[in-house]
């Protein structure tokens, strides 16, 4: 029975969508688009490829091919769980190398930007990537990399680095970068 | 193309009465849910697709004849528009041009059994009279045909390019008379058009009419614009910038573009949030910390902080009265609904049932507040209402963001992802009628619907 009504819902959906989806274009100023896309589920995957950002480039870790052992100064992105601003164990490695250089060469400065993925509302999201960059910058206070020599950023969700909608871009998105 | 949009609006309706009476045969076999899809083309280009979720609607039968055009000259057809609108608000039911047997455009010769013969309630007729020097009379009447008697009726005088305008007015008093609510096609929405691939985009502050048509760029920048925010009277509009490479908020003028940063303090400067009578600005600031929500008094340019809690506070949204800030926080480990009094006080949890929460809007009437809610099944609009103190899910989309209530509190707008692209999208406060305004090209997110619109 169960799927008897799934089969009459089927049938329904794929009558009324080849109806209205029988005209594609009727004159050059209105565009009909057939509505079949409605009814797929909104997991498409955006095929775009990545922009040219150097500063994202060279900070992305984890990159099969490469040395493992690959010193984490090397690394200038801390990436972070859902909805979390609290940093990892690789994530605090990564920041421990770089306070460590900071204590070496005073007068350089960096600047933390916190980015989130973009799942959720926009705002929770740029209040998100804010808490991370502090988190991230608290860190190196506690290291001994004084507050003068960090400023912090967020962008929330509007620069992904990985435009799918899935979990491997949303991964790579929620993020603190290191900019010196 | 007034012919062409209305054979594609005819074919709709037929496919939509087949379809619905196919739907009536089988309903009390499925006796459940069922989707199904139609397009209506407005006139502007923009392709509106609307969705039935489920049920039947059960709208006012109305048939709307479209004007005579007098005296020369190439006026836009009013019936295309008023059409469109009602269509779209769910209420109606729209009886196809087809079925009509005579096509009165005035009073007296109205037959009321040519209407009682199509099962039409409510019958609409009028005329666009072109005057000359770019100026067109523009009459209509909205009929009961059972009671046969005029319901409303009105005339304008106007230039060409007003005639769009006049004719959501009319779909304005056509709502009023037959619902009792005011209509809200005669409003603006603001947005953010996204053109171009990041990091290259440009972002596009714009102002359109409230079905995507005839939009206006108010502010474009390389750089990302978020939340903008009606001001009360429609006059101004807050939004944040990054402009200078980080969040700030700004205060626009938006018929004379002129506009001055009103928060620039370090860390963000977000969610600006009118107050209702126009003369305080909510806001989420970190330069104390962390994300924190404030209430900004224009005139004296004093600050005062509303939350203190070391989780995010952000997204305020006042209720109607002014009295309350309702708000998203993560204090409870992950993002929920609370509320505070405006003037400071205790916060006061609201949402309990979803694993996400966030983005508040207050209805006009105060009773519910629309939100972006995770229920285990992606970002969906949901409506939290005070009488039940529970969140319902609205829309059946995965990644909805930004709900904004229409003045009239009937409809929500919001922005979500088909396809793959950013698109706008409409849906009734009960869920029945949900809508996509398509925009011909571009990525268009953070749609704010504007206050009633008090300027002719």
């Amino acid at each position: 029975m169960r799927n008897f009504k799934l089969y009459l819902i089927l049938l329904i959906v794929s009558v009324a969508v080849s109806a209205c989806g029988g005209r594609k274009t009727v004159d050059n100023n209105i565009e009909v688009e057939p509505v079949g896309g409605t009814i797929q589920t909104d997991e498409s995957v955006s095929t775009s490829g990545l922009g040219a950002d150097s500063t994202v480039g060279a900070g992305l870790d984890g990159t099969i091919g490469q040395s493992a052992n690959a010193d984490p100064l090397s690394k200038r992105v801390i990436y972070f769980d859902y909805d979390s601003s609290v940093l990892t164990l690789e994530g605090e490695a990564i920041v421990q190398a770089h306070a460590r250089y900071l204590n070496s060469v005073p007068g350089v400065g960096i600047i933390l930007e916190g980015h989130a993925d973009e799942r959720g509302t926009r705002e929770y999201n740029l209040a998100l990537g804010e808490d991370r960059a502090k988190a991230v910058a608290n860190i190196f206070q506690a290291l001994g990399v004084s507050s003068n020599r960090i400023q912090t950023v967020s962008y929330g969700e509007e620069r992904p680095v990985a435009l799918s909608s899935d979990e491997s871009a949303w991964s790579l998105n929620r993020r603190v970068e290191i900019l010196y | 193309m007034n012919t062409l949009t209305f054979s594609i609006l005819d074919l709709t309706q037929m496919i939509s009465k087949l379809f619905f009476e196919f739907y009536r045969i089988v309903r009390v076999v499925i006796g459940g849910a069922v989707l199904s899809t139609c397009l209506l083309v407005s006139p502007a280009g923009a392709v509106v697709t609307i969705e039935v979720n489920k049920g039947e609607v059960a709208g006012i039968p109305i048939a709307i004849v479209p004007f005579s055009i007098e005296g020369g000259g190439s006026a836009s057809q009013p019936a295309d528009v008023i059409q469109t609108d009602l269509g779209l608000s769910g209420r109606f039911e729209l009886i196809s041009k087809d079925n009509y047997i005579s096509s009165p455009h005035d009073l007296e010769s109205v037959q009321y059994k040519d209407w009682r013969l199509i099962k039409a309630e409510a019958l609409v007729v009028g005329k666009v009279i072109n005057l000359g020097n770019d100026q067109y009379e523009i009459r209509f009447r909205l009929i009961d045909v059972f009671r046969e008697k005029q319901l409303a009726g009105q005339k304008f005088v106007i230039s060409s390019k007003k005639i769009r305008k006049v004719s959501h007015q009319i779909s304005d008093a056509i709502y009023r008379q037959l619902t009792g609510k005011p209509g809200a096609f005669d409003t603006k929405i603001a947005y953010v058009e996204v053109k171009g691939q990041i990091p290259n985009a440009r972002y596009l502050l714009q102002v359109a009419d409230s079905d995507g048509y005839d939009p206006k760029i108010v502010l474009e920048s390389s750089q990302p614009i978020l939340s903008p925010a009606w001001s009360p009277d429609g006059s101004r509009l807050a939004y944040v910038s990054f402009e200078k490479k980080r969040s700030m908020v700004f205060i626009q003028n938006v018929w004379t573009g002129e506009r001055a940063g009103v928060a620039e303090y370090e860390g963000i400067n977000s969610a600006p949030a009118w107050s209702p009578d126009g003369k305080k600005l909510a806001l989420t600031l970190s330069k104390d910390g962390n994300p924190e929500i404030y209430i900004y008094d224009l005139a004296s340019d004093q600050l005062a902080r509303l939350t203190k809690h070391t989780a995010i506070d952000t997204e305020p949204a006042w209720s109607p009265d002014g009295k309350m800030i309702a708000f998203t926080s993560g204090r409870s480990g992950a993002p929920q609904i609370y509320r505070v009094p405006s003037i400071g006080g205790a916060p006061q949890r609201l949402t309990f049932n979803g694993v996400y929460n966030a983005g508040p809007d207050y209805s006009p009437d105060g009773e519910s507040i629309v939100v972006i809610t995770n229920q285990g099944n992606g970002y969906k609009v949901g409506l939290y209402s005070r009488n039940d103190r529970t969140v319902r899910e609205l829309t059946r989309s995965k990644q909805d963001e930004s709900p904004t209530f229409s003045p009239n509190g009937d409809m929500i707008m919001y922005a979500t992802k088909k396809g793959g692209q950013n698109v706008l999208a409409a849906v009734s406060v009960d869920g029945q009628i949900q809508q996509t305004l398509q925009f011909q090209k571009g990525s268009v997110r953070e749609p704010a619907w504007s206050p009633f619109n008090r300027r002719l």
